[in-house]
C-alpha cells in the first residue's frame, strides 16, 4: 500500500513538474519535497506493504503474538456464547431434517425452527408466517427486488431505491435494468438522508417497489423509515427495506413503519454466518416469484432444506438482542462519544460522514484530512478496521456512499470505520484512540500536502496537470 | 417463598467466579460487566414474583456460562493487545 501511496506521489512529482504553478521558486521547492517523501516512503521495509502481510499472515510465518483489537463490527460480529449455547444440540444430537414429517427426528427440528421463527417476527413485530428463512440479507435483498419486480411485471415496470444502497440491491437493480425495468436512484443529501420530496417525486404509475435500507453500512445513517413508509403505503407501492445493520439495534415495527419487506441478516446480530431472513408481508399480500426452484420449502419462497441449527442461531439472537437492545445502545452511545471526543480534541481537521443526529453509534466514519485512508490502516495494524464495506475493502476506489454524500475525493480517500458491538470496551476505544492520535500525526509530518497547509497555500487552487 | 438477600449474593458471586474463566478478553469481559450491571439495575426489586423470575434467569445464565467458559477454554487465541499492554503497565508498577 506505501508503495502504491509513493506511486501516487511520484505521479504528483512528475505532474507537479510540467504543472502551470507560475512561481518558479516554489514549484522547485514542491518537487524536491515531493521526491523526498516518495522515496522515503519506498524504503520502507516490504512487510508493511498489506498484500505481503497477508500473504504471510496466510502462510504462517507472521507468528502473532497478539490479536487486534476487532472493531469492524459493520462488516460482521462474533458469535455471542448464548447464540451458541442455543444452537450447539443442533449441531451434534438434533440432527433431523426439519421437514421430515415421519419420525421424531424431524418433528424436534422442526418445533425448533417454528420458536426461532416466533423469535424472529418478535423482533419486528411481524407475524410468525410472514417469515421466511435465507442464506443471509444478501439472498433477502435479490428475492425482495427480483421477485417482487418480476412477479408484478405485466403492470408494473418501475422501482426506486437510492444511490446508498448495498451492493446487493443495486447488482439487483442493475441485472432488473437488463430485463427492461426502469430503475430511479434516488441521490442522497449531505447529511446522508434522502430527500422525501425527491422520493413523492419519483414514484410514478407504474412503480412497483421502492427499496432503501434503514441503517447505512458505511456511515451508520438512520433513513426516515415510518415516514418513507408511510408514503409507500399512500401511493400504494411496495416498500422494502434493508434492515441487515438496524435489526437488534434499534425498535422496528413493521406495521407500525409500513413496511411490506424487510431483510433480515444473522451474522450482524451475534448471529451465525450464513443464515438471514425476508420479511413478506401477508395483509395486505406481497407476493414475489422464487428465484430458486426445488422441494418447495418456506411456502415455495425459497426452496432447499432450512438449516436447523442456523436457523436456531438465528432465532436466539434475535431472543438476546430483543432483550439487550436498551442496554446496547446505552452503551454505543457511551462508547462512541468516547472515541469521537478523543480525537477531535487531539487531532484538527477531522471530519465525521454523515449527520450524528441520525445515525446509530455503532458506527462512526471519520475522515482524517491530508492522510491516506488506507496508509492510516496499514499503521493501525493491531486494530481491525475497514474503510468502508467489507464487499469493496480489496479496491481502492473511495466509497460511492461517501461520494453519492457529496463528500470532497480526497476525504473519501481518508476515511476510516469504526464498528463498535456489543463486546467493545473503554480499554479498546483508549487504545484505537491514542493509536489513531499518533498515526494521523506522524503521516500529517510526512505529508506534502500537510506542510503545504501549514504554510497556508490553498490546495485546491493548484492546477495538476491532466489525469 | 420469596428469596432471601444471601441467595441472591450467592448467585451473584457465583456467575462472577465462573466468567472470570472466560478465555476471551470480549466475552470475559462482557460477562462481567453484564452481570454487574444487571444485578445493579434491579437492586430495588421488591416484587416477589419478578425476583423469582429474575433469579430464574439469573441461574438459567450461569448455567450458560458454565457450559461457555469450558468451551472457550477448548479453543483459546493469543490474547488481545490490551490486555497485553496492560499486563506490561501492570508489571512496571510492581
Amino acid at each position: 500500500m506505501l508503495q502504491r501511496f509513493g506511486i501516487r506521489i511520484a505521479f504528483m512529482t512528475r505532474s507537479l513538474k510540467d504543472s502551470v504553478l507560475q512561481k518558479d521558486s516554489t514549484r522547485r521547492y514542491l518537487v524536491t519535497q515531493l521526491e523526498t517523501t516518495a522515496s522515503r516512503l519506498s524504503s520502507e521495509p516490504s512487510v508493511s506493504n498489506m498484500e505481503e502481510l497477508k500473504k504471510a499472515t496466510r502462510e504462517g510465518r507472521v507468528d502473532l503474538e497478539y490479536r487486534p483489537l476487532y472493531l469492524d463490527a459493520q462488516a460482521t460480529t462474533p458469535l455471542d456464547p448464548r447464540v451458541l449455547d442455543a444452537l450447539m444440540p443442533y449441531l451434534i444430537s438434533l440432527y433431523g431434517n426439519p421437514h421430515s414429517r415421519t419420525h421424531a427426528y424431524g418433528w424436534e427440528s422442526e418445533a425448533a425452527t417454528e420458536t426461532a421463527r416466533k423469535q424472529v417476527a418478535n423482533i419486528i413485530g411481524a407475524d410468525p408466517k410472514e417469515i421466511v428463512f435465507t442464506s443471509g440479507a444478501t439472498e433477502s435483498n435479490n428475492i425482495a427486488v427480483k421477485g417482487v419486480a418480476r412477479f408484478y411485471r405485466e403492470k408494473k415496470r418501475h422501482l426506486i431505491t437510492t444511490q446508498t444502497e448495498h451492493k446487493c440491491v443495486l447488482d439487483s437493480c442493475r441485472a432488473l435494468e437488463n430485463e427492461g425495468f426502469d430503475i430511479t436512484y434516488l441521490p442522497i443529501q449531505k447529511s446522508g438522508l434522502i430527500n422525501l420530496k425527491d422520493l413523492e417525486a419519483a414514484i410514478r404509475p407504474d412503480t412497483v417497489l421502492v427499496s432503501i435500507m434503514t441503517v447505512n453500512n458505511e456511515i451508520g445513517i438512520k433513513q426516515p423509515i415510518s415516514e418513507i413508509g408511510r408514503i409507500c403505503r399512500a401511493k400504494k407501492v411496495f416498500f422494502h427495506t434493508d434492515a441487515a445493520q438496524a435489526v437488534g439495534k434499534i425498535p422496528l415495527d413493521v406495521n407500525e413503519m409500513n413496511i411490506d419487506l424487510m431483510s433480515i441478516s444473522g451474522h450482524k446480530i451475534y448471529g451465525p454466518k450464513g443464515i438471514g431472513a425476508l420479511y413478506i408481508r401477508r395483509r395486505p399480500r406481497v407476493r414475489v416469484e422464487p428465484l430458486q426452484s426445488g422441494g418447495g420449502q418456506e411456502r415455495g419462497m425459497r426452496s432447499g432444506t432450512v438449516p436447523t441449527p442456523l436457523v436456531v442461531g438465528l432465532g436466539a439472537a434475535c431472543h438476546v438482542a430483543h432483550k439487550e437492545m436498551s442496554y446496547d445502545h446505552a452503551r454505543l452511545e457511551h462508547i462512541s462519544r468516547r472515541l469521537v471526543d478523543k480525537i477531535m480534541a487531539e487531532l484538527p481537521d477531522v471530519i465525521r460522514n454523515g449527520d450524528p443526529e441520525h445515525s446509530y453509534p455503532g458506527c462512526v466514519n471519520l475522515s482524517f484530512a491530508y492522510v491516506e485512508g488506507e496508509s492510516l490502516l496499514m499503521a493501525l495494524k493491531d486494530v481491525a478496521l475497514s474503510s468502508g464495506s467489507a464487499c469493496t475493502s480489496a479496491s481502492l476506489e473511495p466509497s460511492y456512499v461517501l461520494r453519492a454524500i457529496g463528500a470532497d475525493e480526497d476525504l473519501a480517500h481518508s476515511s476510516i470505520r469504526f464498528g463498535f458491538g456489543r463486546y467493545t470496551t473503554e480499554e479498546e476505544v483508549d487504545y484505537t484512540a491514542e493509536k489513531c492520535i499518533q498515526h494521523v500525526k506522524r503521516l500529517r509530518e510526512m505529508s506534502p500536502l500537510w506542510e503545504m497547509i501549514q504554510e497556508g497555500i490553498d490546495i485546491k487552487s493548484i492546477q495538476w496537470t491532466q489525469h | 417463598m420469596a428469596a432471601t438477600r444471601g441467595e441472591v449474593l450467592r448467585l451473584y458471586k457465583k456467575m462472577l467466579r465462573e466468567s472470570i474463566s472466560f478465555s476471551n478478553y470480549s466475552y470475559r469481559t462482557y460477562a462481567l460487566r453484564r452481570i454487574k450491571d444487571a444485578f445493579r439495575e434491579n437492586k430495588g426489586e421488591s416484587d416477589p414474583g419478578k425476583i423469582k423470575d429474575l433469579i430464574m434467569y439469573g441461574v438459567h445464565n450461569l448455567e450458560i456460562i458454565k457450559r461457555q467458559v469450558v468451551i472457550s477454554q477448548l479453543y483459546k487465541t493469543p490474547e488481545l493487545i490490551v490486555e497485553a499492554c496492560k499486563k506490561q503497565s501492570n508489571d512496571q508498577k510492581t
